[in-house]
């Protein structure tokens, strides 16, 4: 009993050790967007709330607190107010898989990439559920799209995670990272680099991100499904979207770029040089690099018309994966050196 | 041969890494935006930004009254009426600029023969009603005492091109 009671008070003490950096992440990564996509633009992003406006993304958080969540008329109030729980949810819930380090996880499961590919695409309900009881047409169009958009790029994101299948052997995270072990060579960015692309793409399209997000579509359909949400309600949904990016962000890091492992595993003099960082700094770095992609895609590329969306995910995205995975079949057979000759 | 061009050219995704490259160089430029309370841009000496009514140095208003300005005013924004002073020199009992009609061409200015209507580099000003922004003959003389340096500094300074 005394037992049960302490591995459940452990598991919460670490659910929370991850959930706080990570909404700290979250409301820090909203101050970079406005930063970077500022710098680009020529501007300077905000500057004022706190030094250089380091307290924006707090203020934010507060006014959004304050504000009155309305309700509209006619609008189903106990599913109104379940969708952004329902969008929130699943993007916190993938973060239980996560290895940050080679002992630094939640909980570590066999099938951790099944579990995350479920998991994630759990989300899109949030936005069909928000969408359709928000009651409104823009509501519902951006949700019918979104809903569209999520189903069919989740076609090439599973086929390209097939491909870290087969090349890793494994369906848990933490041993796909390992079997990257080598160099930065041995990562899997390189015999993967179509499917890695790919990805990261989907990923986009995933979250609803520029150049992908005509569930949002600002100038056509207002503000797509969440046109309805004020206050806090609508702040869930912010949060989810951004959580989501940073969990793709950091599953790409996993799967392609070798997670925690040292880019500098390999080099002689370079790698004793190094070998004090802690793992988990690499992977925060990877991270961030492709948070920075993110942003800096949403910058700079135009939103896609609905017909080019469906057609680069259908035409382009999944042929090319279905092509790379007999290539990534063929190699692992012939066991292609240096990443697939240990198995 | 040159569909096929175009085809490699957008699988490798070549032209929208030439999108990221261009967006990335201004991600690292020079910023161009001035944090307005507390830096501003250079202004003119011909800046033309409030109205002000000059005096002479021995504290005697310049304006005679001609109504040039008024003639002139492209929004008929200055109302003027005139009647002799007391020691009989020709004065205005009333000057008034509508602000909200302003169009802050400068005519005014370059009417007068006295100098005596200006527009001074004031431009941080607000009203908290319609009214503050019709500017009496009062108003209008004590932006000019204000200001006076600065405003005789400007037009020594831009002399040689009228």
């Amino acid at each position: 009993m005394l037992d049960a009671l302490l591995t459940l008070v452990i598991v919460l003490l670490k659910i929370v050790a991850l959930l706080v950096p990570l909404m700290v992440a979250v409301a820090y990564l909203t101050f970079a967007e406005r930063k970077i996509i500022g710098y680009i633009q020529g501007r300077v992003g905000p500057l004022h709330v706190g030094p250089r406006g380091w307290l924006q993304p707090i203020a934010d958080a507060v006014k959004l607190i304050f504000k009155e969540i309305i309700v509209p008329a006619g609008a189903n109030r106990f599913l109104f107010l379940l969708a952004p729980l329902l969008a929130m949810g699943p993007s916190i819930a993938a973060w239980a898989v996560m290895p940050l380090g080679d002992n630094l996880y939640i909980t570590d499961i066999d099938a951790g990439l099944l579990y995350v590919l479920a998991v994630t695409s759990l989300s899109v309900y949030g936005i069909i559920i928000a969408g359709w009881a928000s009651n409104s047409k823009y509501a519902l169009l951006g949700a019918l799209r979104s809903a569209a958009q999520v189903v069919s790029y989740e076609i090439a994101m599973g086929f390209a995670l097939v491909g870290v299948l087969l090349a890793a052997g494994s369906m848990n995270l933490r041993e796909i990272v390992l079997s990257q072990e080598g160099s930065l060579l041995h990562w899997f960015w390189l015999p993967l680099l179509p499917l890695f692309v790919v990805y990261f793409i989907a990923g986009l399209a995933e979250t609803n991100r520029a150049p992908f997000d005509l569930a949002e579509g600002e100038s056509e359909i207002v503000a797509g499904f969440h046109v309805e949400y004020s206050g806090m309600s609508f702040g869930v949904f912010f949060l989810a979207e951004y959580a989501n990016m940073i969990l793709i962000s950091m599953l790409t890091s996993l799967m392609f770029l070798g997670g925690w492992l040292s880019p500098f595993q390999g080099i002689p003099v370079l790698e004793s040089l190094f070998s004090w960082v802690p793992g988990i700094v690499w992977l925060l770095l990877k991270t961030s690099f492709f948070l920075l992609l993110f942003l800096w895609i949403r910058a700079t590329f135009p939103r896609y018309r609905y017909d080019q969306l469906m057609r680069l995910g259908w035409k382009i995205l999944i042929p090319i994966t279905i092509a790379w995975l007999l290539v990534v079949g063929a190699a692992v057979v012939g066991g292609l050196g240096p990443w697939f000759d240990g198995a | 041969m040159k569909a096929l061009g175009r085809f490699f050219k957008s699988l490798f995704l070549l032209e929208l890494l030439q999108g990221l490259r261009l967006t990335g160089r201004y991600l690292l430029d020079r910023k161009i935006t001035i944090i307005y309370p507390e830096e501003k841009t250079p202004q003119s000496p011909r800046f033309r930004g409030l109205h002000a009514q000059r005096r002479y140095p021995n504290g005697e208003e310049r304006c005679i009254a001609c109504k040039l300005c008024e003639a002139v005013c492209p929004a008929m924004a200055i109302t003027i009426e005139a009647e002799p002073r007391e020691d009989g020199s020709r004065r205005t009992s009333r000057y008034e600029i509508d602000l909200t009609k302003c169009i802050f061409c400068g005519f005014c200015e370059e009417s007068c023969p006295v100098d005596a209507i200006v527009e001074t580099r004031v431009f941080e000003y607000f009203g908290d009603k319609r009214s503050d922004l019709v500017k009496s003959k009062e108003d209008l003389l004590a932006v000019g005492d204000q200001h006076e340096t600065q405003i005789a500094a400007d037009r020594a300074q831009d002399a040689p091109y009228r």
